[in-house]
């Protein structure tokens, strides 16, 4: 039996088969090349996720389980955590990921509850404003960071971290 | 999961009515509240470029004890955003995943006391330990 029966697989006569891509234009909510970034941004929600559950878990590890806790954080434990590169970039990692990963979220929620468009509009510019704000930010705060200031004098401020003095004199 | 309509005593939908939709609205309230948590704490860590004093001071409040129990909250909004977020991950990629979504919300639920028994126990030691009073 190789020979097909055109009839027997077509559907109903004069009957277009639903979403065959006929739709009139006035029911369509968007533009179609809008879907490709909404799978794009699905994607992404779903593997900076799966990503962040490590980065955010050890940074509470290290900050609030080990060692003093709680307690030890302050000017001069930053400065020793970020005189190690792989924790410069560990940071740099999970804010990028973390505020992608929010703000896009963010964005789904706005255009879930606000209906009017010039609402949704001034809601995503404050959103996308802030994000760029804190990402740059946070970015610049990582590199241009200096753990040994010194006074005028020279000498090194007392909540510099201990092996500032290796470094200095 | 054919229904339609969620009937009283029915099993729902994957989304709607019952678990589905319960675990949904918890993800999207910590995720709001992560992320301004986040917002603030990019702000706070930057003070490093204003001065030392000006870091220490700040970050000193998150050593006060009602802080203590803002972490505790904050770490749970974190855990449970974190273990339902990789369940919707396993209900979208795993072949099985929304077969035993059900069960997967009650194993984010079961790690999630769990994990924050250990956490509550170990942050609240640590604490009354170096704390020097008000
Ligand atoms: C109470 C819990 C937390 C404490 C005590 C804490 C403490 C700190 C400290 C001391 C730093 C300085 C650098 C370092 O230690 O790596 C830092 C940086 C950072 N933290 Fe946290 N953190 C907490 C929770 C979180 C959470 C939940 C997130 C993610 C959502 C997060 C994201 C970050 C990021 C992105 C940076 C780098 C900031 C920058 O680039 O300037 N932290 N945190
Ligand atoms: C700890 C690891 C994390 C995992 C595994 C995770 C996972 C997810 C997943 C799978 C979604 C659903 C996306 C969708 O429905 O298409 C989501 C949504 C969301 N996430 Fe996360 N996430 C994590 C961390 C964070 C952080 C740090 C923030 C805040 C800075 C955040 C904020 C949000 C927001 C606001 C949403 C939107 C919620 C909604 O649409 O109802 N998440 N997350």
């Amino acid at each position: 039996m190789t020979a097909t029966n055109s009839e027997a697989t077509l559907p109903a006569q004069g009957i277009e088969a639903p979403r065959s891509g006929r739709i009139d234009p006035k029911y369509l909510r968007s533009n179609p090349s809008k879907g490709a970034f909404e799978m794009w941004a699905w994607l992404f929600m779903r593997i900076s996720g799966a990503a962040l559950v490590i980065l955010i878990f050890v940074h509470l590890w290290t900050n609030l389980m080990v060692g003093d806790g709680i307690h030890q954080i302050d000017f001069a434990f930053v400065a020793g955590k970020w005189a190690n590169p792989v924790w410069q970039f560990w940071d740099l990692t999970m804010l990028w990921l973390a505020m992608l990963h929010g703000t896009n979220g963010m964005r789904t929620i706005i255009n879930d509850y606000a209906e009017k468009d010039s609402t949704r509009l001034a809601l995503k510019s404050i959103l996308y404003l802030a994000a760029a704000v804190i990402i740059i930010l946070g970015t610049l705060v990582i590199f241009t960071f200096e753990p040994c200031l010194v006074d005028e004098s020279g000498a090194l401020l007392e909540y510099a971290p201990s092996f500032c003095e290796t470094v200095v004199n | 999961m054919t229904q339609t309509k969620s009937t009283p005593g029915g099993r729902g939908t994957l989304y709607k009515g019952r678990e589905g939709m319960w675990s949904w609205v918890g993800h999207r309230i910590t995720g709001v509240g992560i992320f301004f948590f986040l917002l603030v704490h990019v702000l706070d860590t930057s003070l490093v470029r204003v001065s030392p004093e000006a870091y220490n001071a700040v970050i000193g409040a998150y050593k006060h004890p009602i802080m203590i129990l803002g972490e505790i909250g904050l770490v749970g909004a974190i855990v449970f955003h974190a273990f339902n977020g990789l369940r919707i991950i396993l209900v979208d990629f795993w072949k099985q995943g929304t077969r035993y979504h059900r069960q997967m919300l009650w194993a984010v639920l079961i790690l999630w006391l769990v994990t924050m028994v250990a956490f509550s126990v170990r942050h609240l030691m640590i604490f009354f330990e170096g704390w020097e009073g008000f």
